[in-house]
C-alpha cells in the first residue's frame, strides 16, 4: 500500500509540475483570445493567392507562347 | 485542368498550411514560445530544395545517359527553384535564430553546413555561366550537379548529427524528438512539405517551358538566317 501511496504521490506531482511548466512558457494568447490572428491569417493568405495568382497567369502567358509557335 | 491536378492541390494545401500554421494547436514550449510556428514555414523550405535538387540530380543522371537537351534544361530548372527554396529557408533560419539561439548566425553546425550546401549549388550556375558551348555546358554541369548532391547529403545531414547542434534534428537529437510532445505537428507539417514540393516542381516546369519556347525561337530565327 505504502508503495502504490507513492506511486500517486509522484505521478501526482508530476502532473502538477508538468502543468506549471506548461502554463510558463508564454504563448500569444491574448492575440488569439480577442481574435488578432485572423487579421495575419488575411493578410498572409491575400499575399499567398496573389503570388499564386500571379504564377497561374504567368503559366498561361507560356501556354500562348508555346501555342503561337509552330509544332515540329 | 485534368492533368494539373497537382497544380491545384499544391494551391489548396499551402492555404491549409497558413491557416492551420497560424491557428492550430501547438505545444506550449519555453526559448521557442509562439516561434514553434515558423517550423510550418522554415523547415518546408529546405524540405522542397532537398526534392528540387534530387530531381536536378535524377535529370543530370538522365542526361549522361543519354544526352537530350531537355533533361539539361529540367535538371537546370529544379536546381534554380532548389536554390530559391534553399536561400529562403537560411535567410527565415537566421530569423528565428536570431530569438531562439541570440543572434543570428550562431557557428551552428547545422547552419554551417547548410551554407557551405548553397555555396555548393551556387559554383554550379557559375559553371553554368562560364561554358558557352551548350553541349558541354550541359555535360559538365551534369557531372557537377552529381557532385554537388552528394556533398550536400553529409553537410545538411551527417555531420550536423556527428557534433552538438542546437539545431533540433542534429547532435543526438534526431527528427521531432523535440516537438512530440505534440504529434499534431504533424498535421500541418508534411502537408506543407508536400505543398511547397508541388509549388517547387510548377515553378519548375514553367522555366522549363520558358527555356523551351526560347530554344524554338532561337531555332526559327536560324532558319530564318539561312
Amino acid at each position: 500500500m505504502n508503495k502504490f501511496n507513492k506511486i500517486l504521490a509522484f505521478l501526482f506531482f508530476n502532473l502538477i509540475g508538468l502543468n506549471t511548466f506548461a502554463q510558463e512558457a508564454e504563448m500569444a494568447d491574448t492575440m488569439r483570445a480577442n481574435g488578432k490572428i485572423y487579421v495575419v491569417v488575411a493578410i498572409v493568405l491575400i499575399i499567398l493567392l496573389g503570388l499564386i495568382g500571379y504564377l497561374i497567369s504567368i503559366d498561361r502567358k507560356v501556354s500562348n507562347l508555346e501555342k503561337r509557335l509552330p509544332k515540329k | 485542368m485534368k492533368k494539373n491536378w497537382w497544380k491545384s492541390l499544391s494551391i489548396v494545401l499551402l492555404i491549409y498550411t497558413v491557416v492551420g500554421g497560424f491557428l492550430f494547436h501547438v505545444p506550449r514550449l519555453t526559448i521557442v514560445n509562439e516561434t514553434i510556428r515558423a517550423l510550418y514555414f522554415h523547415v518546408p523550405m529546405w524540405f522542397g530544395m532537398v526534392f528540387m535538387f534530387l530531381a536536378s540530380t535524377y535529370y543530370a543522371i538522365l542526361y549522361l545517359r543519354k544526352p537530350q537537351t531537355i533533361y539539361d534544361n529540367y535538371s537546370n530548372s529544379f536546381a534554380t527553384v532548389g536554390l530559391v527554396l534553399g536561400m529562403l529557408g537560411i535567410v527565415t533560419g537566421m530569423i528565428w535564430a536570431n530569438y531562439t539561439w541570440g543572434s543570428p548566425w550562431h557557428g551552428d553546425p547545422k547552419q554551417n553546413g547548410a551554407a557551405i550546401a548553397l555555396l555548393v549549388y551556387f559554383a554550379y550556375f557559375i559553371l553554368r555561366g562560364s561554358v558557352t558551348n551548350n553541349e558541354q555546358k550541359a555535360r559538365l554541369s551534369a557531372v557537377y550537379n552529381i557532385f554537388a548532391f552528394t556533398a550536400m547529403i553529409p553537410l545538411i545531414f551527417i555531420i550536423p548529427r556527428m557534433t552538438s547542434s542546437m539545431h533540433p534534428g542534429s547532435g543526438g537529437n534526431p527528427g521531432f524528438n523535440m516537438y512530440d510532445l505534440d504529434s499534431k505537428m504533424r498535421m500541418v507539417f508534411y502537408p506543407a512539405v508536400i505543398a511547397w514540393s508541388l509549388m517547387g516542381t510548377w515553378v519548375a516546369t514553367v522555366l522549363v517551358r520558358i527555356q523551351l519556347v526560347k530554344e524554338k525561337i532561337e531555332d526559327l530565327e536560324d532558319e530564318q538566317i539561312q
